[in-house]
């Protein structure tokens, strides 16, 4: 009797333990959907300020396609390795983890460092953000998103460190998978920003 | 033994949870998916030959079903249990940045409607001179 009650108890626990996990990732998706709000207002401010160049160069002028695409596969395929990271973990291979974070860190800061290549290219033209409207805006968007991309690679340095530590437990699960989210947002605003900055931008729309 | 059925009971609660959140099938779909839409809008882009208005609405579908693709392949949108809280706030948000978007493009290209070109605003000022 003591003993079915004693290991109803612990399952309770248990149970206790995965839901309040299970809220924490939640949690962390609400604030990725704030994020989005702060993302929707810079779109915005760029749609409204994108023709006004006073002079300086147009989308059409500075952006350079191949480049952006470039970019573009380098964040997307570690979107996908994060993925892996987390499958990996979930599975209880410590290895493969670090292995897939070691990927997606490596193809992180590969975009990182090309976005900054071509900021600086910008800039050392003469178009900076102080250039026009157009520019200020696209700055403030595109940097938005590269300081977001910093960040989540400071978190994995930390997170692959965090594993090597402690190896895969309930509470480095629970981090990795809010990693996993952050990375993955990362991506999915990556998408307008490759669509309505650069391709428009080269449509000239 | 005892160890066995705690094993059990949290096994059920994961997969009650997770009904098989993450998988390699669902990553390798999404993956490929956004490959297809992400070459298509750059191809078109670049070699396309349609006018811009038709341009514009081919790619922001591309994009869109790249975004709804990502949501429900690498962020697992849509595929708890009820009551499907994730999906719920995924909606509201989308819901925001649409009134907020489009809103702002509304409001600012009205203004620039009702806003005097230079060569009009110099007229009136002049016309205004010496009262």
């Amino acid at each position: 009797m003591s003993e079915a009650a004693g290991e109803l108890k612990i399952t309770n626990e248990l149970i206790a333990k995965y839901d309040k996990d299970t809220k924490t990732v939640f949690g962390f998706w609400v604030y990725l959907m704030t994020d989005c709000v702060l993302f929707a207002s810079l779109f915005a401010v760029f749609a409204v300020l994108r023709h006004n160049t006073y002079g300086g160069p147009t989308a059409q002028n500075l952006f350079s396609l191949p480049y952006v695409m470039l970019e573009t596969m380098a964040l997307l395929t570690s979107s996908f390795t994060a993925g892996l990271a987390l499958l990996s973990a979930q599975r209880k291979r410590l290895k493969h983890t670090l292995f897939w974070f070691g990927v997606t860190f490596t193809l992180g800061l590969t975009f990182l460092v090309l976005e900054l290549a071509e900021f600086s290219r910008f800039v050392a033209q003469g178009d900076s953000w102080r250039r026009s409207g157009f520019l200020s805006s696209y700055f403030t968007l595109v940097g938005t998103h590269g300081l977001h991309i910093t960040i989540g690679l400071i978190w994995m340095i930390v997170m692959m460190v965090f594993i090597l530590k402690r190896g895969l437990n309930d509470t480095t699960l629970k981090r990795i998978r809010m990693l996993s989210l952050f990375w993955h947002f990362l991506d999915v605003v990556w998408i307008f920003i490759f669509t309505i900055v650069y391709l428009f931008g080269v449509l000239g729309v | 033994m005892k160890n066995n059925s705690r094993n059990e009971a949290v096994d059920v609660m994961v997969s009650m949870h997770q009904p098989e959140e993450a998988t390699l099938k669902k990553y390798v779909i999404g993956f490929v998916g956004s490959l297809v839409l992400t070459f298509s809008a750059y191809l078109l882009t670049q070699y396309g030959a349609m006018n811009k208005p038709v341009m514009v609405i081919i790619l922001a579908v591309l994009a869109l079903s790249q975004f709804v693709l990502q949501l429900v392949y690498f962020l697992h949108v849509g595929k708890e249990f009820s009551p499907r809280l994730k999906l719920l706030v995924t909606i509201f948000m989308v819901m925001i940045v649409f009134i907020l978007v489009a809103g702002s493009i509304w409001i600012m290209n009205n203004l620039n409607g009702r806003m005097m070109t230079h060569s009009n605003m110099v007229k009136y000022m002049n016309s205004q001179d010496g009262l």
